[in-house]
């Protein structure tokens, strides 16, 4: 039955076929005729079509000339001539020749020098050699690296930590691990470079907020939501991070986290927290800026830091859920594509939180110490201190600019080497100018360190008072 | 294809290259294979959504469960369906030196590699054929060694500070002087992590307006330094000098899309040794290109220095050519000096508009003291400055090992790809299902291998990697390739359809040329 019906159906069609008009099977014809010949001629490319000849190819080749290499550097540029430290960068460092008081490395609970941490990471090199030879995935992964990692997520109260060979790449690998092309990241405006060098990588659509202003960042919020609801399918899968530092590096103050948990459930956006200042400095048990303001941690969807401040080591770590951390053991790619952290520094790293855990009083001690500095900078005469009251690197900006940034710099750099020929070792806050998003003004910066003692700290407030008047005169 | 290149008197040396085609049953099969394993993998996903089966990945939080998803569920479709099952031939843990033999931590997993336990047992001297230890520098005891433990006890690990702050030691200065008589350029510049070298200064050579040409297949350093740079990227075919050159012509004759405008620069980047491919780049002939087009180069020796050439110079010293073509030569520490960090060295302008301009020298903390002290030491070694030949003795071991361990494998018809003169020996698999099957039987010869896979891979050609060592013996090669004999024969490995005429055992000669194939 099924072949008599498809017969009939045959019939028809030909039958139509005789009768259709003259003019319109020519016209089919045409079109068919037209579609063979598009399906068979060669892709029309819009560079190919080029009306030059082969001899004025070559006349082009032979005249372009490309700029040089590098642009000359000027002799006297502040950023070339680097300071030259003999020795170990510890409490008294030898800076070009003169013995000085450090107060320029970021050595917060003073584990550079430590006895302890150097036979740690003595033992390590006897055992293991120095470099590691490979990344994690081919034969780098050392029994050393597995217990700095369980060692870290437990002192975080965290389920996971992975490790990083470079404080730079950590969190510049783990913010482009998660957001991509088409997500949303909103980021503070004095959030440094690392960070935005993570966010460019990223290809994500940044929304900068004002400096610690949860009302700017709620705003932007707000509009991102009445954005979301003229597109509700693009919103259900575009996901959005807040990325904030616990204490900042280029301003000395601490983020406003309970504000930050409220808007992250209000308005459903992840939080990554760097904490690379303030890890071992803020909390009762140096944990950060999460026991500081007594937050439970899995509130926070990752915290990235680095093993170069307080640790005295070299590195940076994330911890957070196995969740959200174990992904970037595939797709960090600092982590899958770079040698592994050389064991020795790991031991010191391990050696180092040891020595966090069994002394809990540095901490108290260091705030102290920061709060006693901070006091004995005020009142200097042309300079301003920014930053936190227990923040231990504190910034020392120019209260009124002396017309150019270049003169700014000159005019900070006489004051640096006032204090360094006096016995102060200070540096100025280096930043690429032409980089940054948000270039921070001009500044001198002061570290604060356990070492330092209270004789120490008063010399170098006195010092700063005396350059910055014999400078400005 | 087989390439043996003299190409007009730029190639001092035979330069030859092999990349055997897949059998197409070989190649019909795997796919296959991926095929079967994606079927089961929706079938596992669909007993797992329906909770039949139980899912063991982490999830995400119960506060948080109306939150956008944080991954794609088919993103990581390839992690949980087929990663997973092999995952044991990965992130082995070691706990020794990484030299020619290693110690392994014993580990077994209940649950099909969701979770691994460690029995506690090590698994001693297994050879070492995954490290990237060229020159056998990883050891735990002798010159390089005191001379770290020694600047350790002095300077401590740490340094606390940036480059341009206060973390310029003298012993970075002497690292640089150093690195730079070694290349033989002006001066050069450390860091201290390879990879951040790469994404860190390409970005401060070129910006938008400049034009970067990269190879195929490049490392994801390099590929994220060229991204972040804002310039325009485009891609040549691997190791093709045809390639190259149509588009260093098109680049210049057109311009810039659209706007026409001349580009600023035009930069190159090439690698020395290509890890996955153990192919050698054509360096004459991107010298000549260069030249003739006036671009720059960008030559990223991270495999390659210590490596090649009869002093271990690198690749420049390979092919008998002047460091001063390079225009910007870059390496790591990483794999022939066993230690971490990378370098650039070329003319003193670069160096100095780097020291002002990278982005590691402003904000990243500088090389730990140790490590640079490791590099000095065994940078004299290799030159010869220690007092001892031992530096020349290991490039001269070094080469000897690769052309017999890769001799020995292509007479046991196995596809070998790259240049017979490096050191990485990839070894084709093909099929998913062999990729765990031959690390878990090397692995229970007592052998430590390296297999790679899709995506560092195109999907079919998938490899296992060899690096050898200067550090390994002749007995040691012999083991392995007896084991990998035997399980290129258990595992049907041996593809190869050309048979080479073996030559005579000979010590190592400059003339040696290539035996002559059916």
């Amino acid at each position: 039955a099924a072949g008599v019906g498809q017969q009939w159906v045959l019939v028809e069609m030909v039958q139509a076929f005789y009768e259709a008009p003259a003019y319109h099977l020519i016209l089919e014809g045409i079109l068919i005729l037209w579609i063979i010949r598009l399906l068979f001629s060669k892709t029309y490319k819009l560079q190919e079509r080029s009306d030059l000849t082969l001899k004025e190819k070559e006349e082009l080749i032979e005249e372009w000339q490309p700029e040089p290499l590098v642009p000359p550097v000027p002799k006297d540029h502040p950023a070339l001539n680097y300071n030259i430290v003999s020795g170990p960068p510890t409490h008294i460092i030898t800076v070009n020749g003169k013995e000085c008081v450090n107060f320029a490395s970021f050595n917060f609970l003073g584990l550079l020098n430590n006895e302890k941490v150097k036979s740690a990471a003595q033992a390590s090199l006897k055992k293991y050699g120095v470099g590691t030879c490979g990344p994690r995935g081919f034969y780098g992964t050392f029994d050393v690296h597995l217990e700095l990692e369980e060692r870290l997520a437990k002192f975080m109260r965290t389920e996971e930590a992975i490790i990083y060979s470079y404080g730079f790449a950590t969190i510049a690998s783990a913010i482009p691990a998660y957001s991509k092309r088409g997500d949303i990241v909103f980021v503070d405006e004095a959030a440094c470079f690392a960070i935005q060098k993570g966010l460019q990588a990223s290809r994500s659509n940044i929304k900068l907020f004002k400096h610690n202003d949860m009302a700017d960042l709620e705003r932007l919020l707000k509009e991102q939501e009445t954005e979301d609801q003229k597109n509700p399918r693009k919103a259900r899968v575009t996901r959005r991070f807040i990325v904030v530092e616990g204490l900042y590096m280029n301003t000395g103050d601490i983020c406003p986290l309970p504000e930050l948990i409220k808007l992250k459930y209000k308005y459903k956006v992840r939080i990554f927290l760097e904490e690379s200042l303030s890890f071992g400095v803020l909390g009762e048990h140096g944990r950060g800026i999460t026991e500081h303001f007594g937050i439970n941690i899995d509130d926070i969807d990752l915290i990235s830091a680095n093993m170069e401040n307080s640790l005295a080591s070299i590195g940076g770590f994330c911890c957070g859920r196995s969740f959200i951390i174990d992904h970037q053991r595939l797709s960090g790619q600092g982590y899958c594509f770079s040698a592994s952290l050389p064991p020795l520094l790991a031991a010191a790293a391990i050696e180092a939180l040891n020595i966090m855990e069994d002394n809990p009083d540095i901490f108290q001690t260091l705030r102290a110490k920061c709060e006693r500095i901070h006091k004995a900078l005020q009142g200097i005469s042309g300079l301003k201190v920014v930053g936190e009251s227990f923040s231990p690197a504190l910034h020392l900006q120019l209260e009124e600019s002396c017309g150019s940034r270049e003169n700014d710099v000159k005019f900070l750099k006489r004051v640096v080497d006032y204090c360094m020929n006096s016995g102060i070792a200070l540096t100025q806050a280096r930043y690429l100018e032409k980089e940054e998003k948000c270039l921070p003004p001009p500044s001198i910066r002061v570290v604060v360190t356990v070492e330092q003692t209270e004789q120490e700290l008063d010399k170098a407030a006195s010092l700063l008072k005396e350059a910055a008047q014999s400078v400005l005169n | 294809i087989n390439h043996i290149v003299h190409n007009g008197g730029l190639y001092k040396r035979p330069f030859n290259e092999a990349f055997e085609e897949t059998p197409m049953l070989v190649a019909v099969l795997t796919y296959v294979g991926y095929g079967v394993l994606t079927l089961f993998g929706y079938l596992r996903d669909f007993m797992r959504q329906w909770k039949i089966e139980k899912c063991q990945n982490a999830t995400e939080r119960e506060e948080q469960k109306d939150f956008v998803p944080l991954y794609q569920d088919f993103e990581n479709f390839y992690n949980r369906n087929l990663y997973m099952r092999i995952r044991d031939s990965w992130n082995r843990p070691i706990c020794s030196v990484p030299g020619a033999k290693v110690d392994m931590m014993e580990r077994v997993s209940h649950d099909y590699n969701w979770t691994f336990t460690y029995t506690g047992r090590v698994i001693k001297d297994i050879i070492n054929m995954g490290s990237y230890n060229y020159l056998g520098f990883a050891q735990k005891a002798g010159t390089c060694q005191e001379a770290a433990a020694k600047v350790l006890s002095q300077y401590g690990a740490g340094v606390c500070s940036t480059r341009q702050e206060m973390g310029n030691l003298d012993k970075h200065e002497e690292l640089e002087k150093l690195v730079a008589r070694f290349l033989g350029v002006e001066s050069a510049m450390a860091y201290g992590m390879g990879f951040a070298t790469n994404s860190m200064n390409i970005p401060a050579l070129v910006g938008k307006g400049c034009l970067i040409l990269s190879d195929e297949l490049n490392h994801a350093s390099l590929v994220l330094g060229a991204r972040l740079s804002g310039a325009t990227i485009r891609i040549f075919k691997h190791n093709n000098m045809q390639s190259l050159e149509k588009l260093l012509k098109d680049a210049i004759v057109h311009g810039q899309p659209r706007t026409r405008r001349p580009w600023k620069k035009i930069l190159i980047l090439v690698e020395g040794i290509y890890s996955m491919e153990g192919s050698i780049v054509r360096l004459p002939e991107v010298i000549a290109l260069k030249k003739k087009y006036k671009s720059y180069l960008y030559l990223d020796e991270a495999h390659s220095i210590g490596a090649l050439g009869p002093s271990g110079r690198g690749v420049v010293e390979y092919f008998g050519l002047s460091p001063e073509d390079v225009d910007v030569m870059m390496g790591t520490f990483t794999k022939s000096f066993g230690a971490a960090g990378g370098y650039i060295g070329g003319k003193k302008e670069l160096i100095d508009y780097l020291r002002t301009y990278s982005h590691s020298a402003a904000y990243a903390t500088s090389m730990s003291p140790p490590v640079v002290e490791q590099i000095i030491t065994s940078v004299k070694c290799i030159m010869g400055e220690d007092g001892t030949t031992v530096g020349e003795a290991r490039v001269q071991q070094l080469a000897e090992n690769t052309r017999y361990f890769r001799r020995r494998l292509k007479e046991m018809g196995f596809i070998i790809y790259g240049n017979e003169d490096s050191p990485v020996v990839p070894l084709m698999l093909y099929m998913p299902a062999k990729i765990g099957a031959f690390g878990r039987e090397m692995l229970k010869r007592n052998i430590g291998v390296v297999v790679v896979g899709f995506p560092a891979t195109p999907i079919i050609e998938s490899r296992a990697r060899f690096c050898l060592s200067a550090a390994h013996t002749k007995e040691m090669l012999d083991t392995a390739l007896k084991e990998i004999n035997e399980v290129g024969d258990l595992l049907q490995l041996k593809y190869s359809r050309r048979r080479l005429v073996p030559l005579l055992d000979r010590p190592f000669d400059e003339t040696t040329y290539e035996e002559t194939e059916d």
